[in-house]
């Protein structure tokens, strides 16, 4: 039998709320997300609360637990003391939808404006060979399970909404340094898309990002604070700048990034013109045609066939009456795998060359 | 039936979750900046004192001389603790070591550790996580003078020359009227080079340098061991910082103690 521990939850919507007291059994070994189910189970059976693996690696119970972001499945009832009252807020970064659960989208579009991977030009894809030195970089960023944390705890959009349009967030930095230090990675510009578009130059590395991350990433000193540095030999190294003059060597193409703006300037969307998306791509016409590449959107796709019919017209549903003994596919008998590939809206760039 | 269906609001029109409190953290977030306010208020002050003082930086008979006056550059210093030349007129206001100094906390203000220091505790930006911001505005390292960060690079260069002069002052020190000679001061002047050393190489920009802006470590065997040693001294980036203040100041407050006669140096041989 649990002792009855203190809780205070805020409790409301977007057009307000309050911290509302209430007093729920905790039990040996349970976490803050198993006081909240207890909670919906008893005195409040509204409350809203993402949740999904209670596990830590979906990263969707993401709180304020006094004052602190963290997980709730990850927060241990035994690191307060017993008579201590537990404050849990949802995240104060990102408009609320109701109770714990908050409109976390700002991610998702700065995820979609984040240039995705581009396949190296002479190399098919199952054709990708690394060496395990080359990837362990990239790797340590793969383990984010994207809770937000980051994005959450970061004061430059925290403290700053009106931050939002031009900086991308921790989670977003890693992105780009996970690709800027992937063995094949064929993009040659997240450097300068990072301090221009993603607004890197804003982050003071004051390192909460890295203090509130469950994965242990080390997001400031093996991210940010490289890819500031990636950033210094290409736009703040008067020797690079010599060398290349005088060398004529290590020119930057410079393609798909070129920002007359002030480094990371504040723009509001309005003042961005017809340069800003978010539907894809970067803030740039040219880096987001190239970035289409590879997407053919006016393929001719055949349509979907009809499910075959009986002599009756009805479809061979029962045992007796189908003419084999396993269920049939659920994408139509005429279908084959692998599919061909010009049937597919994707389509490697070199596809096209070598069909 | 209970409907709890909440219907999202258009985009735009979405507020934050209305908490009164600034934070509700409820451990001591403040400890932390506090103490930093402190640590490098203190050793700013008696590294200022010390620079003006301009006297008991050198201790003839054994030729220690303290970090904060080497070199000693102009012409008020000690002929013989001026190991490089004299080259700038002794007014008060130039400190005897004007042409290391600046670069040295030019090194350390630019310093990735140093600014999360003092962008916590002295401007407050943020003092602590989930703590408020203490300005309206924010404008990060976007623009100028906080843009300047992005020189960090230079400063390590400069820094690492200043490490062998320092490398170099701690070799002539052994030594004693009778030829060579060592003493407690030795053993203190050595330490802090090793730790001066220790921060030198730890530094992110190093760490760059040394192996991190490579793409293909495979195509790079050596440096990608260099970058594993420098990586693992970067872990310990801060702690290297605020000993180094320590050693710094220990060393010269060793080196002014013998030069003031105040206490005689420990010699384990001659």
């Amino acid at each position: 039998m649990g002792t009855k521990r203190n809780f205070r939850i805020w409790r409301g919507d977007a057009d307000g709320g309050e911290l509302t007291d209430y007093a729920v059994e905790v039990n040996e070994g349970e976490v803050v997300l198993d006081v909240i189910h207890r909670l919906q189970a008893t005195d409040a059976p509204d409350l809203a609360c993402r949740w999904n693996c209670k596990a830590g690696k979906c990263g969707s119970c993401s709180m304020e637990i006094n004052g602190m972001p963290k997980l709730g499945c990850m927060t241990r009832m035994s690191t307060f003391e017993e008579d201590e009252t537990v404050t849990v807020t949802p995240l104060r970064t990102f408009p609320v939808i109701r109770d714990l659960v908050t409109d976390v989208s700002f991610n998702y579009e700065k995820a979609r404006e984040t240039p995705a991977f581009a396949p190296p030009a002479d190399l098919a894809p199952g054709d990708y060979r690394m060496q395990q030195v080359d990837v362990e970089r990239s790797q340590e960023f793969r383990k984010c399970i994207e809770c937000f944390l980051c994005q959450n705890v970061c004061h430059v959009i925290r403290d700053h909404d009106e931050n939002k349009p031009a900086f991308s967030g921790p989670r977003y930095f890693i992105r780009a340094a996970e690709l800027d230090m992937h063995p094949l990675d064929a993009k040659t510009d997240r450097k300068e898309y990072a301090q221009s578009e993603q607004g890197l130059g804003f982050c003071n590395i004051t390192k909460c990002c890295t203090e509130v991350c469950p994965e242990h990433i080390k997001i400031t000193d093996n991210g940010i604070i490289p890819m500031k540095e990636r950033v210094v030999d290409r736009r703040y190294d008067p020797l690079v700048w010599l060398g290349s003059k005088i060398f004529r060597r290590g020119q930057v193409p410079q393609t798909s990034v070129t920002s007359e703006h002030s480094p990371g300037a504040v723009r509001s969307n309005a003042a961005g013109g017809g340069l800003h998306s978010h539907a894809g791509g970067s803030h740039d016409p040219a880096a987001e045609t190239q970035a289409q590449q590879g997407v053919n959107w006016h393929r001719e796709v055949p349509h979907p066939t009809a499910p075959a019919v009986d002599a009756s017209g009805k479809l061979p549903l029962t045992e007796l009456t189908f003419d084999r003994a396993a269920a049939p596919s659920p994408f139509g008998d005429d279908v084959t795998f692998p599919l061909p590939p010009e049937h597919l809206n994707f389509a490697h760039p070199d596809q096209d060359q070598k069909h | 039936m209970t409907s709890s269906a909440t219907r999202p609001k258009p985009r735009g029109a979405r507020a934050r979750a209305a908490i009164a409190a600034k934070t509700l953290r409820t451990d001591r977030w403040w400890l932390a900046p506090l103490i930093t306010v402190i640590g490098l208020g203190a050793w700013i002050t008696y590294a200022t004192v010390r620079v003006f003082m301009h006297k008991w930086y050198w201790v003839e008979e054994y030729h220690y001389l303290t970090p904060f006056y080497s070199p000693c550059v102009t012409d008020r210093c000690i002929p013989e603790a001026s190991h490089f030349g004299q080259y700038l007129p002794g007014w008060w206001i130039v400190p005897d070591a004007a042409f290391t100094l600046p670069f040295l906390l030019l090194f350390r203000l630019t310093c990735y550790y140093y600014r999360k220091a003092y962008y916590r505790s002295f401007w407050l930006s943020p003092p602590a996580c989930a703590v408020p911001d203490g300005h309206a505005s924010y404008g990060g390292e976007t623009r100028f003078p906080l843009i300047v960060q992005n020189s960090h690079r230079y400063f390590f260069y400069f820094a690492a020359i200043i490490s062998l002069i320092n490398t170099w002052d701690a070799i002539a020190a052994f030594r004693s009227p009778e030829g060579f000679g060592f003493g407690l001061g030795n053993l203190i002047l050595v330490g802090n080079v090793v730790m001066l050393w220790a921060y030198t190489i730890s530094c992110h920009s190093c760490r760059h340098i040394i192996g991190g802006r490579l793409k293909h470590f495979s195509k790079h065997p050596v440096r990608y061991r260099a970058w594993g040693y420098v990586s693992w001294l970067n872990v310990r980036h801060m702690q290297l910082a605020w000993i180094t203040l320590g050693t710094l100041a220990l060393t010269d407050f060793y080196v002014m103690s013998v030069a003031a006669g105040w206490i005689s140096d420990l010699r384990f041989i001659n």
